[in-house]
């Protein structure tokens, strides 16, 4: 059985949709005043994680609690305030967890150094094979 | 012999990766350690839903006092209700509301139909003091001591549970 043309495209659209990734732009209108802020807005939004939704960020959810946290970030972003700052401020009210980019601590040693851990035993273990293999 | 031991790591691997994964699936909860923990509880300033008056963090100092965020909005809040009303009328501690993004016309209907076991109510009606007590879904449950510190924070409903093994204990040992 031949499949229509119009078919084969609805696949072909069907799994692009599937595979295209969703571009994450918060379209909230603030009055920024240059484009620097609005970047460094579209920046936090995404790098801020919503606490209501876990797996989002702030650009991406439509939780009325990320709308809140958007207009804070806006408003501080307005302000001139230093991303830095911005990012501070969360932490400081909703912990590590709000940022998608975790700071170097104790309790996150392990998920920094982990790649380096596997990238060590991974080098160690290819040392032996290869010095073995140069004895045979 | 050794080659077999060797093939067998990658499954000893995957085996220890499904268990973890396995332990988290049962363990793993979206309740987040709050920073805020023995900091002092962030200044605020608000108008109160019934006496008409503005209530800030300063009048609360000298005694102990539980902040419970919550909103008519909010179903789980409506399933802890009773818990909420029965520890304010133990007397064990002073229970503060704190209704966060309501209509104060909401916030009335539901407190009237289930009840008001608040000792005062704080509107939050922006969020701003929600956002700077790090509250991400209501009901959040906050303890405070005397002098204005935060000693303890349930996210989430409060159970039987909760309420004996983790706020009375405490409660019991701020308020000596």
């Amino acid at each position: 059985m031949k499949l229509s043309l119009k078919f084969q495209l609805v696949c072909i659209y069907s799994v692009l949709l599937i595979v295209t990734p969703t571009v994450a732009l918060a379209i909230d209108v603030y009055d920024f005043e240059t484009q620097e802020q609005e970047a460094l807005y579209q920046q936090l939004a995404k790098e801020l994680r919503c606490l209501v939704c876990q797996n989002q960020n702030l650009a991406d959810s439509d939780a009325g609690l990320a709308k809140d946290l958007k207009n804070q970030v806006a408003e501080f972003v307005i302000a001139g305030q230093e991303a830095e700052t911005i990012k501070q401020y969360m932490v400081d009210r909703y912990g590590d967890f709000v940022t998608y980019d975790p700071p170097m601590n104790a309790s996150t040693l392990f998920l920094w150094f982990s790649p380096l851990l596997v990238f060590l035993i991974g080098g160690v273990m290819l040392f032996f094979n290869i010095r073995k293999k140069h004895h045979e | 012999m050794k080659k077999i031991w060797v093939a067998l790591i990658p499954l000893a691997v995957f085996i220890i990766l499904v268990a973890l994964l396995f332990v988290n699936l049962s363990t793993h909860n979206e309740v987040l350690p709050s920073p805020l923990i023995g900091k002092p509880i962030p200044a605020f300033e608000h108008q109160t839903l019934y006496s008409n008056q503005t209530i800030t963090h300063e009048d609360f100092k000298g005694e102990p006092w539980l902040l419970n965020v919550f909103g008519s909005w909010c179903p789980s809040c409506q399933y802890e209700h009773p818990l909420v009303t029965a520890l304010a009328n133990s007397g064990r501690i002073k229970v503060i509301g704190l209704n966060w993004k309501d209509e104060a016309s909401d916030a009335d209907q539901w407190l009237k139909r289930w009840g008001n076991p608040y000792h005062e109510i704080l509107v939050d009606y922006e969020g701003d003091t929600a956002i700077n007590l790090g509250v991400y879904g209501a009901p959040e449950t906050f303890l405070i001591d005397a002098t204005g510190t935060i000693v303890y924070k349930i996210s989430g409903v409060l159970t039987q549970k909760n309420i004996s093994q983790e706020l009375l204990p405490l409660i019991d040992k701020i308020s000596l």
